[in-house]
């Protein structure tokens, strides 16, 4: 016998990792189609369609995008956390506070220190982040209540803030840019530094990862103050987008980031998921708004659907494995 | 180690609770202006009552291992559902409170339909399931109001003599025989009633022992032949169930119904924290409902005390907030007990 045994012919097959962008990708498309027919059938137009619509659609979406690029770094990892809005919120109020050229680095800055203290909490203290990192929203709230008297500060944002917020480089809107270049970053530590692999390999197994030598506390605190850090630069972009910071304005970006994370493939457990995921993931949410909107749907079939979408992608690709042994 | 100390470390987070609940509110009470008064107790227990029941309906998700997040919007959706359906004669009022706690409890079984056969990680399942509740909860009532019977929700909240005067049995509540308990709050006579009849017959059941066995190694009780995926399932059952009570009793003491996004999340955030606080493990395997009530008892009476002490409003949620990171933290305890740093990993 001289053939060799040829492999069997190469079926096309998604790998796991691939599967739950293609889909959430192609569910994109349908919602601009349903959308498309919807504004067709009504206005005679294809509103969604146009660059302009849709640049400004993203541009809002970029500070749940922000918000989303470092939760999925804390995810990875295995953990949440639960101190977004408040640190959010924190961050555009003593941004506006302080003013001038300082502003944004203060916004920064507090979501780093949130941040490090989360990973203190989780990586020295061994408190599940989900309980601490809620305290520490508490705390920030009682922070700013307490500095604030409970009502929108009258500070305004700077130019600078604004600017990054609402304004245009060639029609381009700069919060897209500036979503773009965390997006970058985001990719780069993940796929090419140490920091990108140790946090995967926590995510998979801490204990292993721990017995080969990663900094696991280390990784930890860098891990959340990144996570705090994006939450800090979304409040100062959301504070420029309405010119002052107010009391809950982080409130409506927590689950949706998280919704965008997981859509996106990213396991809850940790370990695996890939960045383009939480980008593909933020972009659906942002267009399911958006088109809910054009078909002015209340708020309660909004809520309905928005549940249904969860669901439902995460039937098609999020499964667990069965618990055998 | 004898006996009784293995029982107490194995309770201890349970004890802790009980006692910062008993420090807390006889410290309360002690300053109060008025000292120990009946009406004071019967407020304390009609504002802790909903929390206390959305914490013993987050705590058996969390035995499991699991996290619910939308027992505020079980609780939310039941609230809007009772102030539509608590109205007309005797016969339509059981119905209708039947039908609330049957909706709550039906709730959770979506919950652990889609966390067992769905195979979603229960947290993420009831993040998208929340946000349907939230959905229907707005569609019953797109603005806050409604209307509950009077006579149901006056005799529901206050003490048994108004019950006896509402509904004229025992002379009217004036009868001798009546007199030594006429004074007892109904919320707490609930308040105890709830975990005696639905919790610890659960938790003694197959089925509970069940979710602690999933909670503490889910291999291991599949390897044991357990029903896991049944047990999770009356889990988040018995979860909604509870939630609905507080749905239920909530409704009863506003007279009305509110589809508040934020009131709900900070139900089910305090929850977490409830249940925390009352030493559950967030890995799941320990803890009971009853440690996870005291929880909210502690929670709730801590704001107790910011009244009379007349603390500053604008400094009150700071205080919150701090109270709650420290008791958390407690936690740590653990690590300084750890000997082999492997131990930490779980």
């Amino acid at each position: 016998m001289t053939a060799a045994a040829s492999p069997p012919p190469a079926r096309f097959r998604l790998s796991a990792e691939d599967k739950p962008i293609v889909v959430a990708a192609g569910f994109i498309l349908v919602i601009l189609a349903v959308g498309t027919f919807y504004t067709l059938a009504t206005q005679g137009a294809a509103t969604l369609l146009s660059p302009t619509y849709l640049l400004q659609q993203l541009q809002v979406g970029a500070f749940l995008g922000i918000v989303a690029a470092g939760m999925m770094l804390v995810i990875l990892l295995g953990h949440i956390d639960l101190s977004v809005p408040w640190t959010l919120a924190a961050a555009a109020m003593m941004a506006t506070a302080v003013g001038g050229g300082a502003a944004i680095p203060v916004a920064l800055g507090i979501g780093l220190v949130v941040g490090v203290v989360n990973g203190f909490g989780v990586a020295y203290l061994r408190i599940p982040s989900m309980i601490f990192t809620l305290g520490v929203n508490a705390v920030l709230r009682g922070l700013m209540v307490a500095h604030t008297g409970g009502f929108a500060p009258q500070t305004k944002a700077t130019e600078l803030m604004q600017w990054l917020a609402v304004g245009k480089i060639l029609g381009v809107p700069v919060a897209l840019l500036v979503w773009a270049l965390v997006s970058v970053l985001v990719v780069l530590m993940l796929n090419r530094s140490a920091l990108g692999k140790s946090i995967y390999a926590i995510g998979n197994k801490e204990a292993a990862a721990y017995l080969s030598g990663v900094p696991t506390r280390r990784v930890f605190i860098l891990a959340f103050g990144l996570c705090g850090m994006c939450a800090g630069l979304a409040g100062a972009l959301l504070a420029g987008y309405s010119t002052k910071a107010y009391q809950g304005m982080g409130d409506a970006y927590l689950l949706p980031a998280i919704a965008a994370v997981v859509i996106g493939g990213t396991n809850i457990l940790g370990g695996r998921g890939r960045y383009l995921g939480t980008l593909v993931g933020v972009i659906l949410i942002v267009l399911l708004n958006s088109v809910l909107s054009i078909m002015q749907m209340p708020e309660a079939g909004r809520q309905v659907i928005y549940g249904l979408v969860i669901i439902g992608m995460l039937l098609v690709y999020g499964r667990g494995a069965r618990v055998t042994s | 180690m004898s006996d009784l100390a293995i029982r107490l470390r194995r309770n201890g987070g349970f004890l802790a609770a009980i006692g910062l609940f008993a420090a807390f509110y006889l410290f309360y009470h002690a300053n109060h202006p008025r000292g120990f008064s009946v009406p004071v107790l019967i407020q304390n227990v009609n504002e802790a009552f909903t929390l206390a029941m959305v914490a013993m309906a987050q705590t058996l998700p969390v035995l499991t291992g699991g996290l619910d997040l939308s027992v505020g919007a079980v609780m939310t959706l039941v609230n809007c559902l009772a102030s539509e359906v608590l109205t007309g004669g005797p016969l339509e009022l059981a119905f209708g409170i039947l039908l609330c706690l049957l909706t709550g409890a039906l709730c959770g079984f979506v919950n652990g339909c889609v966390v067992v056969f769905g195979r979603i990680q229960p947290i993420i399942a009831t993040l998208a399931t929340g946000a349907i509740y939230m959905g229907l909860a707005l569609f019953i009532r797109p603005s806050p109001g409604g209307k509950v019977d009077g006579d149901l929700s006056w005799a529901a909240t206050n003490d048994l003599y108004e019950i006896a005067a509402t509904y004229g049995f025992a002379e009217g509540g004036d009868a001798a025989w009546f007199q030594p308990i006429a004074w007892i709050p109904t919320p707490l006579i609930l308040l105890i009633l709830v975990p005696l009849l639905f919790w610890l017959p659960f938790a003694r059941s197959v089925t509970g022992r069940t979710v602690y066995a999933i909670g503490s190694g889910e291999g291991a009780a599949w390897m044991s032949g357990l029903a896991i995926g049944r047990a999770r399932i009356a889990a988040f059952t018995l979860g909604g169930f509870f939630a609905g009570m507080g749905g239920l009793y909530l409704a009863l003491q506003t007279s009305s119904g509110n589809a508040d996004i934020p009131q709900a999340g900070a139900y089910t955030l305090n929850s977490i924290a409830a249940v925390v606080v009352g030493g559950v493990s967030l890995l799941g395997g320990v803890g009971t409902a009853v440690g996870a009530l005291f929880g909210a008892l502690v929670l709730r009476t801590i704001s107790f005390n910011f009244r009379i002490f007349e603390i500053d409003p604008l400094l009150q949620p700071l205080i919150e907030g701090v109270v709650l990171l420290a008791a958390v933290s407690l936690g740590a305890v653990r690590v300084l007990r750890v000997k082999n740093t492997l131990e930490l990993f779980r």
